[in-house]
């Protein structure tokens, strides 16, 4: 497993939250690093916001289309069936619930699954992109997020960042447990093989049950339930 | 085609084009990044003796490129959009005081200049309820989901930019320079719109036509020294 690389190690679980045919959206930060991971016999169809469907992995170096870019303004290539679209078009698709899953970045989660990813307090408001379209608007909000921040807790009692979005977190993804939102509670079901429920739990400030899913799908190698 | 004004009767030389544009306008300018951008164009811009615009676009380009350098310039008095970060000189601006920002949801501005274009004066959506972002703004529960009231946006110029056009100014995109220019182009009074190609009408096929000729009143031809090609 990715020890050494807890942002890597996120994208690669993430991956197994899609099925074939879900369209998704990746947001900046580490969910960015899932293009490059999928696999074009997954059938999933990445979508930009600004405007394609059917994203495909990096150009190779020189073959860089200033006119194929992605939401993070890296170059990308298209796979066949690929769209182009207007912002408009490709904001109705985000805003009228036609994205399965939205994997987006956080910078905290509280236990209500309410989701701060788009300011920073005492910087200025200069900046939201897509990321409150996406959490309002998508299917199935995925949070990929390291599981601290300088030592400090992301997933939270009550957010102190401001609000991205309420209620909007279905699944949280960190380098060493996958949360799931169900009903109101916050629900522990899945603890990377490296870690234990005590130090998940010390790192944690939010409240959680631990409650592997019934049913739940095989386990990604690397991965435990709890 | 050639493209010279007599078989082209919209084409303009870019300063022609940027001599239009007066001081205190509210300008709406296409592109994601510098993708869809029309540079030519700004860069005619940047020789003309206005100031005071309001600039209606999703950044302001990136430092010393695009929007970038109007606004070092101090041309800008305002930016309407919903990514500016990624331009450090905004938040110096914005910082100093010589620059007002307003911040909207990039969903909420899309669907604000697509509505300015189709004659909708404001519509509600749930995306920024109960956020910083709504603060001030009317809402209304719909359906049991809360809502905010948001204005449509209209200019008195929009400049855009796609890769092709015919003698009357239909307009074809390429790749994902398409992003906000063609509801740019339904929501101004003027519309300035910056090609690589000038083709006789009937040479591009009606289905493939996005944006029809009654909304672009001027084409300029892109120059690649100026960057257009977003490699500038």
């Amino acid at each position: 497993m990715d020890a050494a690389d807890p942002r890597r190690r996120i994208a690669r679980r993430a991956l197994a939250e899609l099925q074939p045919g879900d369209v998704v959206n990746l947001g900046v930060g580490i969910p960015t690093l899932v293009a490059d991971l999928l696999r074009p016999e997954q059938g999933v169809y990445l979508q930009s916001e600004n405007g394609i469907l059917g994203v495909g992995p990096s150009p190779p170096p020189g073959e860089e289309d200033p006119d194929l870019i992605n939401a993070s303004k890296q170059p990308v290539t298209v796979l066949p069936g690929a769209s182009f679209f207007d912002s408009a078009a490709s904001f109705a698709m985000i805003r009228g619930g036609h994205i399965h899953v939205a994997l987006l970045g956080a910078l905290q989660v509280d236990e209500q699954g309410n989701l701060a990813n788009w300011l920073v307090p005492g910087r200025p408001i200069l900046g939201v992109g897509g990321a409150m379209d996406l959490a309002f608007g998508a299917r199935r909000v995925v949070a990929l997020t390291t599981h601290t921040n300088d030592g400090k807790p992301k997933l939270v009692r009550t957010l102190t960042l401001p609000l991205t979005a309420p209620h909007c977190v279905d699944t949280v993804i960190t380098e060493l447990a996958v949360f799931r939102f169900w009903q109101g509670r916050m629900l522990l079901c899945e603890l990377a093989e490296d870690t234990t429920l005590e130090e998940v739990r010390r790192l944690t400030e939010a409240r959680f049950e631990v409650e592997p899913e019934p049913g739940a799908a095989p386990l990604t190698p690397g991965w435990t339930r709890p | 085609m050639a493209g010279d004004s007599a078989s082209v009767p919209k084409l303009r030389s870019a300063a022609e084009a940027a001599a239009l544009i007066q001081s205190g306008w509210t300008l709406m300018v296409g592109g994601f990044g510098l993708s869809g951008c029309p540079l030519t164009v700004l860069r005619a811009l940047e020789a003309c003796d206005v100031g005071g615009l309001t600039v209606i676009s999703n950044n302001l380009g990136e430092p010393g490129r695009g929007l970038g350098r109007l606004l070092l310039q101090g041309k800008i008095r305002k930016a309407i959009g919903s990514f500016f970060t990624s331009n450090p000189d905004v938040g110096r601006a914005y910082l100093a005081g010589e620059l007002e920002v307003e911040l909207l949801p990039q969903g909420t501005m899309s669907e604000a200049i697509r509505a300015g274009g189709a004659g909708i004066p404001a519509f509600y959506t749930p995306t920024a309820a109960g956020t910083k972002l709504a603060e001030g703004k009317e809402t209304r529960e719909f359906d049991g989901r809360l809502c905010v009231l948001e204005r449509a946006l209209h200019a008195d110029a929009a400049l855009i930019r796609a890769a092709r056009a015919d003698a009357l100014g239909n307009l074809v995109y390429r790749g994902s320079q398409r992003n906000f220019n063609p509801m740019m182009a339904t929501a101004a009074d003027l519309v300035i719109a910056e090609v690589d190609e000038i083709v006789p009408p009937g040479e591009l096929p009606p289905e493939a036509i996005v944006t029809p000729h009654l909304f672009v009143d001027v084409l300029v031809l892109s120059d690649p020294g100026s960057g257009s090609d977003g490699r500038g």
